[in-house]
């Protein structure tokens, strides 16, 4: 039989449980809302404007290096399982896979794009 | 095949005859077995839960020279008990503004997330768990699932800390995932699977000894992965408030808690199956399952007394150093480990068993030396940067 | 009905929901987090094909990263998150009735397809998919090039998300 019927069946449990424990809480604890309890906490001090903050753009590109390199990785995988039987030219492809993305690194790194400013 | 030597076969068995005796499907009934023991081992983990709730909150009295829990029950062993039946009891309030269905998901897939790691932990050689050809891999696939219960929580809140935390504490988790995932082809080069189990029977050595470096690479990465000191941006006490979980309460509260608690502990186990044999101990495992499943929580414990140890050591890091830490430093150092790990694999593969292990164990010291050597200097500069900058600004103009 | 062909309605109806809540839901995060669950549907149907490697890369990849990322780009970009304009335009009764016509004009075509009908192949056991993806993306005879021109595309895809970061400064 498959073996991902039973990942599906953990992640099914592994649902279940969590809102099982919450809905519990849920059962037992008690509801009486009101607007103050309500508000959001905002360090000894009334909520001011909106919880909408601009972000910094860093963060969209840290978001795209990882990407790339996630992806990298990812197509070594098969390369890493394969690795002790193929012998050194295919060490060498490696070598020359990764080389061309730590090349992009570098540029990044060079222009600062790395940088948390 | 008994009980003793085989315990879950032999349960599943008796169960499925059971149930194909009341005119079940051979199928159907099969399938609710393996529904019912997925159940079982969740229930199981859950409870292992309560207990590291305790477990942690006394090894962290130690390490600050407190007592911890001791009024509660015998060495205050009851306490966990009584925290769950207070956040059972108590109000589960959510904010104005929120955004209802996001946020009471997000802490459910942040439990899930961890809970369906165990999908792939072996137990016992005979209990192997979903026996995927991907193994490492669905780590990882796990971990993105959690880094969107984070976001999820931190947008839906409708609070500013809890965007911001996070937001950093996502930022962070995804930078640290490349040393992560690269660090998971070490074991997956030597082992020339991806299979958990395999990794583990093919481990006559640590991986540990072999390749130290890869496994101390590992063990940062998973630290930040979990969000813990020196990496626990997202919390952030004393600047986010709490970070990401800040307008969470009652057991929605709880199911981060308790996820964080035992995502530690999942990834102590893990960094024991692929650096440190799983479990397997000199042959130990073969006597008794329950005997390798007991080296396997004794393993994943020391692992997870090592994150505390760690977490309660360590300062916290700001978060521009973390990331320039990860991109300038672990991310290149992890791609050489494995490419040098690669080529003296290839080179030494007709080599004698200790010459293997020696060129290997050398190579990853000469690696870390080196990079060690860089980082120092690379630090030094900083220095001296920041205090040429200070002694500029205390010029007189 | 075999139980793995109604796994797989199930499965396929709930991608299809997904994608649709994508493209009509008003809430851009929402929008996100609607595509995160498309996009698992996606993988469960690799899992089910026995492609385990391609379903794993599909939530590393496509959940772990990209929505990820889709959801960094709409709260960096927009400060109202909600669509206040019209879901559809104008011309939304042709795209239905094209979309409409293409799936019955595919399902016509495929229905004469001898793969159509048949059931996915069962592998032999011990069959060792991703060590064989690994032996092709290295072998010389086989895609070993793609292999390479594959991390060049991941460079100029970096170079390019680099220089658009730096011109906006």
């Amino acid at each position: 039989m498959n073996e991902w019927l039973y990942v599906a069946l953990f992640i099914v449990v592994g649902l279940i449980i969590p809102t099982g424990a919450i809905a519990a809480g849920f059962i037992f604890g008690p509801k009486k809302p009101n607007p103050v309890k309500q508000s959001t906490y905002e360090c000894g001090i009334e909520p001011v404007g909106e919880a909408w903050i601009q972000f910094k753009a860093q963060y969209y590109i840290f978001a795209l290096v990882f990407l790339v390199f996630d992806v990298e990785a990812v197509f070594l995988f098969p390369w890493a399982v394969k690795i002790g039987q193929l012998g050194l030219y295919a060490v060498v492809e490696g070598i020359i896979f990764v080389a061309i993305l730590v090349a992009g690194l570098v540029y990044t790194w060079r222009k600062g794009m790395l940088e948390w400013v | 095949m008994n009980f003793l030597n085989d315990p879950l076969k032999v349960a599943a068995a008796w169960l499925e005859g059971i149930f194909t005796g009341w005119g079940m499907d051979a199928v159907a009934a099969h399938v609710l077995v393996v529904f019912l023991g997925v159940f079982l081992l969740i229930a199981i983990l859950m409870v292992l839960d309560i207990f590291l709730v305790w477990v942690e909150r006394k090894v962290v009295a130690r390490f600050q020279d407190r007592l911890g829990p001791n009024r509660v029950g015998p060495f205050g062993l009851i306490q966990p008990f009584a925290d769950i039946i207070k956040l059972i009891i108590k109000e589960d309030t959510t904010p104005e503004g929120a955004d209802k269905v996001v946020y009471n998901l997000a802490p459910i897939l942040s439990m899930a997330s961890v809970l369906i790691l165990w999908a792939v932990v072996p137990l016992a050689p005979v209990m192997l768990g979903v026996d995927l050809n991907v193994g490492v891999l669905f780590l990882i696939a796990a971990g993105a699932i959690g880094t969107l219960s984070i976001i999820m929580a931190g947008w839906s809140s409708n609070n500013k800390f809890a965007l911001i935390g996070g937001f950093r504490q996502v930022a962070v988790m995804v930078a640290f995932e490349i040393p992560m995932l690269t660090m998971l082809m070490i074991p997956t080069i030597f082992a020339g699977s991806m299979n958990m189990n395999d990794i583990i029977e093919s481990q006559n050595i640590w991986y540990f000894i072999i390749s130290p470096l890869g496994a101390l690479i590992f063990l940062v990465a998973a630290i930040a992965e979990l969000g813990r000191a020196p990496f626990d941006l997202a919390e952030g006490e004393s600047e986010l408030v709490a970070g990401f979980n800040i307008e969470y309460s009652g057991m929605k509260f709880g199911m981060f808690y308790a996820g964080e608690l035992l995502h530690a502990f999942t990834f102590g186990g893990f960094w024991s199956i692929l650096f440190f044999g799983g479990y397997r101990f000199f042959g130990l495992e073969q006597v008794s399952p329950f005997l390798a499943i007991l080296i396997l929580v004794i393993k994943a414990m020391v692992g997870y007394w090592v994150i505390m140890w760690i977490r309660y050591t360590m300062m916290r890091i700001r978060i521009d150093q973390m990331l320039a830490f990860n991109w300038k430093f672990l991310t290149p150092l992890s791609f050489v480990l494995v490419l040098v790990t690669a080529l003296m694999n290839a080179l030494l593969s007709g080599a004698d068993a200790w010459l293997y292990i020696l060129g290997m164990f050398l190579s990853n010291v000469i690696v870390g030396w080196v990079a060690l050597e860089i980082a120092r200097s690379v630090a030094q500069k900083e220095r001296e940067r920041v205090e040429g900058a200070k002694a500029v600004e205390a010029a007189p103009h | 009905m075999t139980a793995e062909q109604i796994i797989f309605l199930i499965v396929a109806l709930f991608t299809l929901g997904s994608a649709l809540m994508v493209v009509t839901t008003g809430n851009l995060v929402h929008a996100a987090l609607w595509l995160v669950s498309t996009l698992f549907g996606v993988a469960v149907i690799y899992a089910l094909l026995n492609a385990g490697f391609i379903a794993v890369v599909q939530v590393v990849v496509y959940i772990g990263a990209i929505a990820i990322l889709f959801i960094f780009a709409v709260m960096l970009t927009r400060k109202d998150l909600r669509d206040q304009g019209p879901q559809m335009n104008s011309n939304w009764w042709l795209g239905a009735i094209l979309a409409v016509l293409v799936f019955a004009g595919l399902a016509f075509m495929l229905q004469g397809w001898s793969g159509f009908s048949k059931t996915a192949a069962v592998l032999p056991s011990g069959f060792d998919a991703v060590g064989l993806l690994g032996e092709q993306l290295t072998s010389p005879n086989a895609y070993v090039l793609p292999f390479e021109v594959a991390s060049v595309l991941l460079l100029a895809a970096l170079v390019g998300a680099v220089y658009v970061a730096f011109n906006k400064k």
